[in-house]
């Protein structure tokens, strides 16, 4: 439990994190940094995101596998971490 | 040419020459060459083989001869001997032939004028095909039978009635020959020619199906969680941790990555940015433009302008009041040589005059527009009181006035009776005044409207505004009263209003225009909610108090409050609307109810509004939380920045400061004095580093708080020939154009457009100003830190050298006599001692 916290807490005191949420392989958020509604939401809309995309790179080739994923946007950048069982969402607002 | 073989019906023999005088063939007499061919009698070969039995050359063919069908059998005379004998026979009738009629070898004719002969109809060869038709045709096989019918002579020529019958009445009256099936054969007809046609068959026919297919209309769906225990065990559980020690370093290489660079920023344009951005290049290349310069001779003679409004709404419409120039008339509140005070309003389309006018019982010092009906104009007068207009009835005329002369030409019927009108200024007379007793001696100063989130009770706690207007006004004046109105009627007021005449009778060189009735209740007896008294410490001058913005929507009110900004020609009824009890409305906690007010002696006061219980149970405003003497004169602006909501500018004669909210001590920037009097001070709308200054000689500086600190980006000397009394920047948003209006002492008011560079923010301009903010807030605590250090190492040191000092007890005068006395004491002892010694010592005392 304590090393679940100490890898937070690392990620959060990168420069520009806003927030992490991890999230179990239905979609259900586990743990978060957000108020409850946006947590919901982001995990929601991340997770089909993740499986899509996922489901996509395995079409292509069977033997490959979705590692990373970053959305890239005007005011912030979100990056997904996928994983067999869970994945972990960080939201970053990078400095300029 | 020689055969070896022979065909099996060409026998080679020999015929002996009595043979040969026998038959008649004797070689090379009576056959030769040319005509090499003899028919021989069957019957004499038969004879002669009778005749000579073995002996006769055609015994070998007895047989076939025998045989031979025919008659004759050809003899030939071989003379090339083909066949190794000299003459051969013929054994079969075909091979005769074949020899006598030996086929030609096809000479090849001469193709000359080949004619294709017309191919001739070939005889008939009859397949077999005639039978049939034979037996198709029908062909009479008896003679046809004739029978002769004719009536007796007698009935020639004889009336005749026609009549029906029926057939089968009459017996025998009909022969008829049915045909019937006859037994003696029955033929099963196997084959029969008919002839099909395909028809394709239409038909249409219809289905209805039942729908039993369930068809979602609508989904509501909560998203699913987890209860705490199952997430608790997850946490726990291993998976998670091996999950995130595999993730972690991806992700915060990532995360680095995008720190150290942005790999989507584009170059190019963010250096094109700069070019907007004056401060970079520090030179500034156009100047102020003037785009109206509005003034009216005929109103504003003599007279100065003392506050500046833009109509918020409507395009292009700019109110300023005008007040007498000369000092004095501050105490008289009638003149001989009546004016009416008045506030204009001008138009940027029609210049041929002011569009409106409102006239005012006295000069009016400081005005504004309700900020949730912009026909509500209340402004504050001389004579310390406060005026309400209404200006609804002249929005459309003031509407008009964007599209030009167009709206003239729609109704022509009235053109020429509206002539004189259109000439003639509208004049609203302002529909209602403070009551005097209320009023104070000194002028109000400044007059804001309380924003419609949020209003205050009589206590001065906020609460929530339920109707979402602005109806409550603060007004301030230099006799030391900040004091709060209310727009809404009270309960003492409802009688009065009752009797009460309008105004519009009585004042007839006005144009018959009525006064709307919106503020009736209020007329004459309007009084203060509630009022702070400085008790005379300090004369506030202006103010500035925080716009909050309520982000809960109080339920079932909004849509009202939308509805009235949409269409604004719904306009509450004020007289209507009613102080709620204090009770049944919900205080706002957070509401800052802190105001900033700059006085006349040049003190920035931070003060609080909200009125306490004393000991004696009455209520008192509280003590200022803060006050600080910055600038050395008046201070004339005290405005909050339109970006920041805890950012304040105030401007007092020689400098500027500005103000952080919550940061006691002191300005967190204060500019160097300048040499120039500054008159009057905004900030800039667009840019949030960016404010303009007025000056006594007319002319404006342009100060950039991100370019230089010490000193304005820019001056535009001159802008005006007189004095600036006041600033005030516009953004019309439809037409992207910035504005600044400046009015003067000779009552002009010229409209500048704001260069470019000075209304396009620069790129993160808010972001880099609240830095500066924050850099500069920082700044002065550490400088207050540290000053409290000194003052606090001082005193140390001041203690460390007294305790070093010896103890000098302190001795008062007559501890020091004490001790001259013993002193002398011991000093005559000393000199008796010593005389003694010497032997000289006169004893004074035993002498005696």
């Amino acid at each position: 439990m304590a090393e679940v916290e100490e890898t937070l807490k690392r990620i959060q005191g990168q420069k520009g994190v806003q927030g992490i949420i991890i999230v179990n392989s239905e979609g259900i958020p586990i743990k978060t940094t957000l108020d409850n509604a946006s947590t919901m939401q982001y995990a929601g809309l991340l997770h089909q995101l993740v499986m899509k995309a996922r489901s996509t790179v395995r079409d292509i080739d069977p033997q490959n596998d979705l590692t990373f994923m970053r959305v890239r946007s005007k005011k912030n950048e979100i990056m997904i971490a996928p994983d067999k069982d869970y994945f972990l969402i960080v939201i970053q607002n990078p400095s300029d | 040419m020689r055969v070896i073989g022979h065909p099996d019906d060409i026998f080679p023999m020999v015929l002996t020459s009595a043979t040969q005088k026998l038959f008649g063939c004797l070689a090379d007499e009576d056959v030769t060459g040319e005509s090499p061919y003899k028919l021989l009698k069957k019957d004499d070969i038969i004879q002669d083989i009778k005749t000579r039995a073995a002996v006769s050359d055609f015994s070998p063919v007895k047989q076939t001869v025998l045989d031979y069908p025919e008659d004759e059998i050809l003899l030939v005379f071989d003379r090339d001997f083909t066949y190794d004998q000299c003459f051969y026979l013929a054994l079969t009738p075909e091979a005769k032939k074949r020899i006598l009629n030996p086929p030609e070898p096809e000479t090849p004719e001469v193709l000359e004028n080949e004619v294709n002969k017309t191919p001739e109809p070939r005889k008939w060869i009859p397949q077999g095909s005639e039978q049939e038709v034979e037996k198709e045709s029908v062909k009479e096989t008896r003679e046809k039978l004739c029978f002769k019918c004719s009536i007796v002579r007698r009935k020639f020529g004889a009336p005749v009635c026609f009549s029906d019958r029926n057939a089968a009445d009459a017996k025998d009256a009909f022969l008829e020959c049915p045909s019937y099936e006859d037994s003696r054969f029955s033929i099963k007809q196997m084959q029969r020619d008919c002839g099909i046609q395909a028809v394709p068959k239409l038909w249409s026919s219809s289905a209805q199906t039942q729908w039993k297919v369930l068809n979602n209309n609508s989904t509501q769906y909560m998203p699913r969680e987890q209860s705490d225990e199952e997430r608790e065990s997850i946490l726990k559980s291993k998976s998670l941790k091996n999950f995130l020690n595999s993730v972690t370093p991806r992700v915060l290489h990532a995360l680095q990555q995008t720190e150290i660079m942005n790999v989507f920023i584009d170059d190019w344009k963010a250096l094109g940015a700069g070019n907007d951005d004056s401060d970079f290049f520090g030179q500034v290349s156009e100047g102020l433009m003037l785009f109206r310069a509005l003034s009216d001779q005929t109103h504003t003679k003599n007279k100065k302008i003392s506050c500046v409004n833009w109509h918020p709404t409507i395009y292009g419409i700019i109110a300023v009041a005008l007040t007498e120039k000369k000092k004095e008339q501050l105490n008289e509140s009638t003149k001989v040589d009546v004016r009416p005070s008045l506030i204009i309003f001008y138009s940027f389309s029609d210049t041929s005059g002011p569009q409106l006018l409102l006239e005012c019982p006295d000069d009016i010092f400081a005005f504004e527009f309700c900020p949730s009906d912009p026909n509500i104009v209340v402004g504050g007068c001389i004579n310390g009181q406060v005026v309400l207009w209404d200006i609804s009835a002249h929005v459309t005329h003031l509407q008009g006035t964007q599209a030009g002369g167009k709206k003239s030409s729609i109704n022509p019927d009235t053109f020429d009776l509206d002539d004189n009108k259109e000439k003639k200024t509208p004049i609203v007379c302002y529909c209602a005044v403070s009551s005097i007793e209320s009023g104070l001696k000194a002028p109000i100063t400044d007059v804001q409207w309380l924003p419609p989130t949020f209003e205050v009770t009589r206590t001065g706690l906020a609460v929530e505004n339920k109707s979402n207007l602005s109806i409550q006004v603060v007004t301030c004046s230099p006799e030391g009263s900040i004091m709060f109105w209310d727009v809404r009627a009270t309960k003492l007021s409802r009688h009065s209003a009752s009797g009460k005449k309008q105004k519009a009778d009585q004042k007839s060189q006005m144009a018959p225009f009525s006064v709307p009735d919106t503020f009736k209740h209020l007329d004459q007896t309007w009084k203060p909610l509630f009022r702070i008294d400085t008790s005379g410490e300090y004369a506030p001058l202006k103010f500035s108090l925080e716009h909050y913005t309520c982000y809960e929507n109080n339920t079932g009110v909004t849509t009202e409050g939308n509805e009235n900004d949409d269409s604004s020609e719904v306009i509450p009824d004020y007289s209507q609307l009613r102080v709620p009890s204090a009770k049944t409305l919900k205080t706002l906690e957070d509401v800052n109810t802190k105001l900033y007010v700059g006085t006349e002696d040049g003190e920035i006061v931070y003060a609080d509004w909200k009125l306490l219980k004393d000991d004696s149970g009455r209520l008192n405003s509280e003590k200022p939380l803060h006050c600080s003497s910055i600038h050395h004169w008046i201070v004339n602006t005290v405005q909050r920045s339109p970006f920041f909501k805890d950012i304040i500018l105030t401007v007092g004669a020689w400098d500027f400061a500005i103000w952080r909210e919550g940061v006691m001590g002191g300005p967190i920037i204060q500019s160097p004095s300048s040499e120039q009097v500054y008159t009057v001070g905004c900030w800039s709308l667009s840019r949030p580093a960016v404010f303009f200054l007025g000056k006594e000689d007319g002319s404006i500086e342009v100060w950039n708080l991100l370019a230089k600190t010490g000193a304005p980006v820019q001056v535009y000397a001159h802008v005006t020939k007189a004095k600036i009394t006041c600033i005030k920047p516009w953004t019309a948003s439809t037409s992207k154009q910035h504005f600044l209006a400046v009015t003067d002492d000779l009552a002009v008011v010229h409209v500048f457009r704001i260069p470019k560079t000075f209304y396009v923010p620069s790129r993160s301009e808010y972001l880099n100003v609240r830095k500066y903010f924050e850099l500069e807030e920082d700044r002065l605590k550490d400088l207050l830190r540290r000053k409290e250090l000194w003052a606090k190492e001082k005193k140390e040191i001041e203690e460390l050298k007294k305790k070093l000092e010896p103890e000098m007890p302190k001795t008062t005068l007559e501890e020091e006599e004490e001790k001259d006395i013993k002193d002398y004491k011991d000093f005559l002892m000393l000199e008796e001692s010593v005389l003694k010694d010497l032997g000289l010592w006169q004893d004074t005392s035993k002498k005696e």
